[in-house]
Formats: C-alpha cells, structure tokens, sequence
C-alpha cells in the first residue's frame, strides 16, 4: 500500500513539473468559461419556451395580455437567475 | 392590445403602458430601498471594499431589471413576434454586458468578487420574492391594490 502512495505522489510530483504553472492557468480559465456557456444554456431553452408559450397567450387572448406579460416577466427574471448563478461561479473560479 | 390582425402574432401588438416595466420600476424602487442597508451589511461583513462591491452588484442587477423590461416594452408595441427574438437576444446580450461590467472592474483596487457574486444572486432572486408576493396577490384579487 505504502508503495502504491510513493508511485502516486512521485507520479503527481512529475505532472507539476511537466504542465507548467501559466498552462495550469489557461486551462482552468478555460474550464471556468466552458461551465459558464453550458450554464446559459439550460436558461436559454427555459426561456425561449417561456416566452413562446406567452406569446401565444397573447395572441389568442388578447384581453389577458397584460397579465401574461406580467407573470412572463417574472418567469424570465427567475429563469435568469440561473444563469447568474453560473455567471458567479465563473467570476469565483476565475477571479479569487 | 391591438386585435385587428386577428390572431396573428407577426401583426399583434400591444399599446399603452407596459406591465413589465411597471413590474421592472418596482422592483428597482425597492431595490433603491434596501441598496443603504445591502451596503451596510457589506460594510460589516467585508469591510468598505466590500460595501462598494455590493452596491456596484445591486446597480448591475437593477440595470438588468430596466433593460430586459425597456426591451420587451419596445419589442411589445412593435410586434409580438420581436418579443421572442427581442427576449433571446436580450438575454444574451444582457448576460454580456454583466460579463463586461464586471471585466472592466476586475483590477480595482475596491472590488471584493465574493461579496459582488453574493449580491447578484441574492438581490436578484430576493427582489423578486419580493415583487411576485404583491403580483400574487394582484392576479388572485384584481381589485385589491396592496402597499407597497
């Protein structure tokens, strides 16, 4: 067992030297960009949905148009947040 | 609501004042409310950079509210159909301009990156908590007009 733990810290120790340290930063701002585009993904269908299924409220009841784009708004707004949300982490990962 | 189209949405649109922005100038007059106490809560947590980083999140997030309601408000007394388009590319182009107001103050001397990301998700979903308490209550009871 002790000499399985002295291959592996040998073999992480030999990683760090061959994968330089600003190549470990590219990668990781990389990484943070790549979860936040799939992070707007999700928010974006969520959205195109939401707002489709309002726009054809609207149209076929045009007395309750306000209200649709009221509670469409809010949907929106609160579909949005996830994508805040994935935004936050990025600036987490990427910045501190 | 314009109705002489028929049911076509490429022809439908809507006039007078826009529910979104109504719901959009509320949110950001409680959002003004609550920016002295956010900040003096950041300024209690995190010190002056962080009141200074909460109250740069709060305006991002405000912003945000005003322009995804000025752009439906637009796209809606144009057509319904440009509100689709108008909404997916708002969403889009919203999303990049936080990224770039956010780019641009990432060398500050003042900028606490945790406490602006805690700010934004937290002002963002607790203001509208907020407003869709009293949307609730104005779809459930037409007639009743609660305090603000």
């Amino acid at each position: 067992m002790s000499t399985l733990a002295t291959i592996a810290q040998q073999g992480l120790e030999l990683a760090q030297d061959v994968v330089p340290e600003g190549a470990q930063d590219v990668e990781a701002a990389g990484s943070a960009g790549f979860a936040y585009g799939l992070a707007a993904i999700g928010p974006g269908i969520g959205i195109g949905y939401l707002v489709g299924q309002a726009v054809q409220a609207m149209a076929r009841q045009p007395e309750s148009a306000g209200q649709v784009q009221t509670t469409m708004f809010l949907g929106i707004a609160f579909t949005e947040a996830l994508a805040l949300i994935g935004f936050v982490v990025f600036i987490l990962l990427k910045f501190v | 609501m314009t109705t002489d189209a028929g049911a076509n949405p490429m022809l439908m649109r809507m006039e007078g004042p826009s529910p979104a922005q109504q719901v959009a100038a509320d949110i950001v007059k409680r959002g003004l409310w609550v920016a002295p106490l956010l900040m003096l809560a950041g300024a209690a947590i995190w010190g002056s950079d962080g009141a200074l980083s909460v109250g740069y999140a709060l305006a991002l997030v405000l912003a945000n509210f005003w322009l995804a309601a000025a752009l439906i408000a637009w796209s809606s007394r144009i057509s319904l159909a440009l509100v689709m388009a108008a909404t997916l590319f708002g969403f889009i182009v919203r999303l990049a301009l936080i990224f770039l107001a956010v780019w641009l103050v990432k060398d500050a001397g003042w900028v606490d990156f945790v406490a602006l990301g805690i700010t934004i998700i937290v002002s963002h979903l607790g203001l509208l908590f907020w407003e869709m308490r009293y949307v609730s209550a104005s779809l459930a009871f037409p007639g009743l007009k609660p305090t603000t």
